[in-house]
């Protein structure tokens, strides 16, 4: 099973890509909302491709309680 | 049949397949620009319409099909509104609606819809009174109406009762999330699934393929397989209204309207 450091790197070079940040400026402690400037629209599109990346369901109601990338992380371990 | 220049949605007629484009920013929310607009469109197919053999419905719009009702709109038409007054005007909203979507879902024409991105509440059940639902990747399908202490009240639980085994329909409906299009085609709500932004592409093919099959029988197969839900769908319709009255419901449509949170779609 991936390693929680694992899955954290990957959602970082995720969101990185799909919201043209450099990779270099994010890290696991940021809250990806303000960090990403995203509304609820985006954050359902990042939840889609988190899905599609790693095979998973991962329920919306999920990220209630969810801001930073590496608690994000390890409830999408929780599903693999 | 004529094509149509509207505000929230157009129409046009190539070669017996017509496209219905939805396009009222932000993300075709539906109100009553929409219905009227809708109604005129099932008029002109009812009228027009016997030389089509079918229809797509699609968004052109980045964010999605449809993000459902507009509840701003329904918060504010009934603010100045009695209680009995509030009710009644909701009934005769949700009664349009289901007439056009009934036409729809009875139409003797194949009806495709093409989705990307959120389509939700409304938007869900306007998707689901078509035949086939061909969703791209990034489409995320949701009944949010347990958010507000409703439910859905465009047909969505009967139709989905239709198509679905119970447990799905129970998932959707009672934990209101949201899913990809992958877990919408594993439960039997999409019939094809596209890279992103390929939905509209995969059904124009998928309507060519139709237009090879003799229309008559393909009527009579629709007929067959596809049976409206009447008195579900009207029992729908006194559900919600009996929910409507409700003060947590009120509550609940003036906290989504007058709010500024850049996350409503989010539960």
């Amino acid at each position: 099973m991936q390693s929680l450091q694992e899955v954290t790197e990957e959602v970082l070079r995720l969101a990185a890509s799909h919201f043209h940040v450099p990779r270099e400026q994010l890290s696991p402690n940021d809250d990806f909302f303000k960090k990403l400037g995203i509304d609820s629209l985006q954050a359902l599109d990042l939840l889609t491709r988190i899905e599609n990346h790693f095979h998973i369901e991962f329920p919306d109601y999920e990220l209630q309680g969810v801001s930073d990338f590496r608690t994000l992380a390890a409830r999408i371990q929780a599903r693999l | 049949m004529k094509s149509f220049v509207g505000n929230t949605l157009s129409w046009e007629c190539t070669n017996g397949v017509i496209e219905l484009k939805l396009h009222r920013e932000p993300c075709n929310e539906i109100g009553v620009a929409t219905l009227e607009e809708l109604e005129r469109f099932v008029q002109a197919l009812e009228r027009e319409g016997k030389d089509v053999a079918a229809l797509i419905v699609y968004s052109s719009l980045p964010a999605g099909f449809s993000a459902g009702a507009d509840l701003r709109e329904l918060y504010h038409r009934s603010q100045p509104l009695r209680a009995a007054e509030r009710v009644a005007g909701v009934r005769d909203f949700l009664q349009r609606i289901h007439r056009v979507l009934n036409i729809i879902d009875a139409a003797p024409i194949t009806t495709i819809a093409a989705v990307h991105g959120v389509t939700f509440g409304g938007g869900f059940e306007l998707a689901l009174v078509c035949d086939l639902i061909i969703a791209d990747k990034m489409a995320r399908f949701c009944f949010p109406e347990l958010r507000l202490g409703l439910i859905p009240g465009f047909g969505g639980i009967p139709r989905l009762k239709r198509d679905l085994g119970n447990g799905a329909v129970r998932d959707l409906l009672l934990t209101g999330r949201s899913i990809n299009a992958a877990k919408a085609q594993a439960i039997g709500i999409v019939s094809q699934v596209t890279a992103e932004g390929e939905a509209l592409r995969a059904a124009r093919a998928t309507a060519a393929q139709i237009l090879k099959f003799d229309r008559e029988t393909a009527i009579v197969a629709k007929r067959f397989i596809k049976p409206i839900p009447h008195e579900d769908l009207q029992r729908e319709i006194e559900i919600f209204c009996e929910l409507f009255t409700r003060p947590a419901v009120e509550e609940g449509l003036k906290k989504f309207a007058e709010s500024t949170d850049t996350m409503p779609y989010l539960p």
